[in-house]
């Protein structure tokens, strides 16, 4: 049985004293899955809080007339005229200077501040975002067609250079996880040498000295990881709130059913991970004895 | 097995065991602690090592129970040759040698039960098969009362009969034993001699290393190795039945 390891008959166990949780290992599996769902959570949510601003904005456009320059009626009555523009929207004047005045001042709500005509508009789906450009500018004149991509580029840039950082964070906590469950394993292999060499002198394989080793981690790695997931799914229930976790899941929410099986998984790719790094770590330890 | 031993006593030539052709050994830089070694052991013979302190008996003894590889020359064990042989194929052989080890080297968090029944439960045995005989094997070693406790609560010549109960419990095809009667009184030497004697009629060979030569003197038919500074000596006078040379016939 591929597990039967796991599960060895009382008499093997005795072989290797201790109980679990009697070491670091378990602690620091459970901090490390702790940190490491936290993280996979808040790049998930940086993930999908990107991608819903991209998607809001894909469409959306924003035609500048230049002050005292083209007739905003004639320019909105073209741009509805367009087949290939699903929604036009002129921007207030007063919508405008309101803004103006919260970055500039009362200077801002002057009416000697020229201040430009913007129409934001909508493009139909399918629509050349280019085709639609320089037919715009090309029959109003002074037009610049602006893509709110453009505008908001730095900012989805750097949602997912974060992303990039919580990833590699979670893969560094990982790699860390499992320095630990080496450093445990030789640890292990010392303080339980001369056990090994009776062993290994009275005929027992590597693999049979190893199983007994890879249990033990195992089941330290099983119990951090099961403690870890439970402690970052009450912060994280915490942290969302309950109405972002009950009502929001539908379509809005940070963290979707998706999101939820990777991150029930990843305890479970924890656990496997200390195991297969704590059996390569016996058994290489093992063959550098006869 | 019970053919070679005939064999043996009948003044037949017996098939080799053990075959050491120029073995030597150094730890690291060192010099030799074993050199030139050229001897057989007969299948269903019964050996005793002797030798001074430092001659190198527990060198030779690892490197019979493959603990330790020979830095030159060839050794071969039932038939094989396991000078260089990759690690994996030693566990094989070394469950058919059984080991009773000058520290007794009992397993310290485990009963006197658990330590016998150890060669057993390696070799796949279930619980129940290793039941009766491990309690058969410490009732004969005088141990039946003991079988619960630990190393650490057994006196010197308890932890060694449980040595030699592990040792033994497997019936292996080659006994080493280095110094077995070290630790325990004039009777119990009688005893496990005899338990040795005994696995030695049902064909297990046995090579004893002992500075004891009363225990020699209690073994007819016993044959000896002497080694002094790493090598094999010139058993004139001290040996009554000299092992062979490699290659050549057992004598009678």
């Amino acid at each position: 049985m591929m597990l039967g390891w796991l599960f060895p008959r009382q008499s093997q166990r005795r072989l290797l004293p201790g109980g679990r949780m009697r070491g670091p290992t378990a602690y620091v599996i459970a901090i490390m899955t702790f940190a490491m769902i936290v993280m996979t959570a808040a790049g998930l949510a940086l993930a999908n809080a990107a991608s819903m601003v991209s998607a809001g904005i894909a469409h959306r456009y924003t035609v500048q007339l230049p002050g005292g320059g083209s007739d905003p009626a004639q320019a909105l009555d073209m741009l509805r005229r367009t087949p290939a523009i699903s929604n036009v929207e002129l921007v207030p004047e007063q919508e405008m200077r309101r803004t103006l005045e919260r970055w500039l001042g009362p200077a801002g709500a002057g009416a000697d501040l020229p201040v430009p005509t913007l129409i934001h508009l909508d493009l139909a789906e399918g629509a050349d975002a280019d085709v639609v450009a320089s037919a715009v500018e090309r029959r109003i004149a002074g037009a610049r067609f602006i893509a709110h991509s453009d505008n908001l580029r730095p900012l989805l840039r750097a949602m997912t250079a974060l992303q990039w950082i919580a990833l590699a964070l979670v893969a560094l906590m990982a790699a860390a996880t499992a320095a630990t469950v080496v450093l445990a394993a030789r640890g292990a292999l010392d303080t339980h040498r001369s056990t090994i060499e009776i062993m290994h002198g009275i005929g027992a394989t590597d693999l049979q000295v190893t199983h007994l080793f890879q249990r033990k981690i195992a089941l330290d790695a099983i119990i951090g990881a099961g403690v870890g997931t439970a402690v970052a799914g009450l912060v994280l229930l915490l942290l969302g709130g309950g109405a972002a976790v009950a009502g929001e899941l539908a379509g809005r929410a940070p963290l979707g059913p998706r999101d939820a099986v990777i991150l029930a998984l990843l305890p479970v790719v924890i656990a496997v991970l200390a195991t297969w790094v704590a059996r390569v770590a016996v058994l290489a330890a093992l063959r550098r004895s006869l | 097995m019970r053919q070679a031993r005939r064999g043996h006593r009948e003044g037949h030539p017996l098939s080799a065991i053990v075959e050491f052709e120029s073995v030597g050994l150094r730890y690291g830089a060192g010099s030799e602690v074993l050199r030139d070694l050229d001897f057989r052991l007969g299948k269903g013979g019964f050996y005793f090592l002797t030798g001074p302190s430092g001659a190198g008996k527990t060198s030779l003894l690892r490197l019979l129970y493959l603990t330790q590889r020979p830095t030159r020359g060839r050794i071969r064990l039932f038939g094989e040759e396991l000078s260089d042989a990759p690690r994996e194929k030693l566990p094989h052989f070394r469950r058919r040698i059984g080991v009773v080890f000058q520290d007794f080297r009992l397993i310290r968090h485990l009963s006197a039960f658990d330590n016998v029944a150890l060669p057993l439960r390696i070799s796949g045995r279930s619980d129940a098969e290793v039941d009766g005989p491990v309690r058969e094997m410490l009732a004969w070693v005088g141990l039946a009362d003991r079988a619960s406790a630990r190393p650490a609560t057994l006196s010197g010549g308890e932890q060694q009969r449980v040595a030699i109960a592990r040792a033994v419990i497997s019936q292996p095809e080659l006994l080493v034993a280095d110094e077995p009667t070290g630790n325990v009184d004039a009777e119990m030497a009688q005893r496990l001699l005899h338990l040795f004697a005994a696995l030695n009629r049902l064909g297990t060979t046995i090579l004893v290393a002992t500075h004891d030569l009363s225990l020699i003197a209690a073994t007819p038919g016993a044959q000896m190795i002497r080694l002094e500074n790493g090598g094999l000596v010139d058993p004139t006078g001290s040996l009554r039945h000299p092992p062979l040379p490699a290659g050549g016939e057992e004598r009678t």
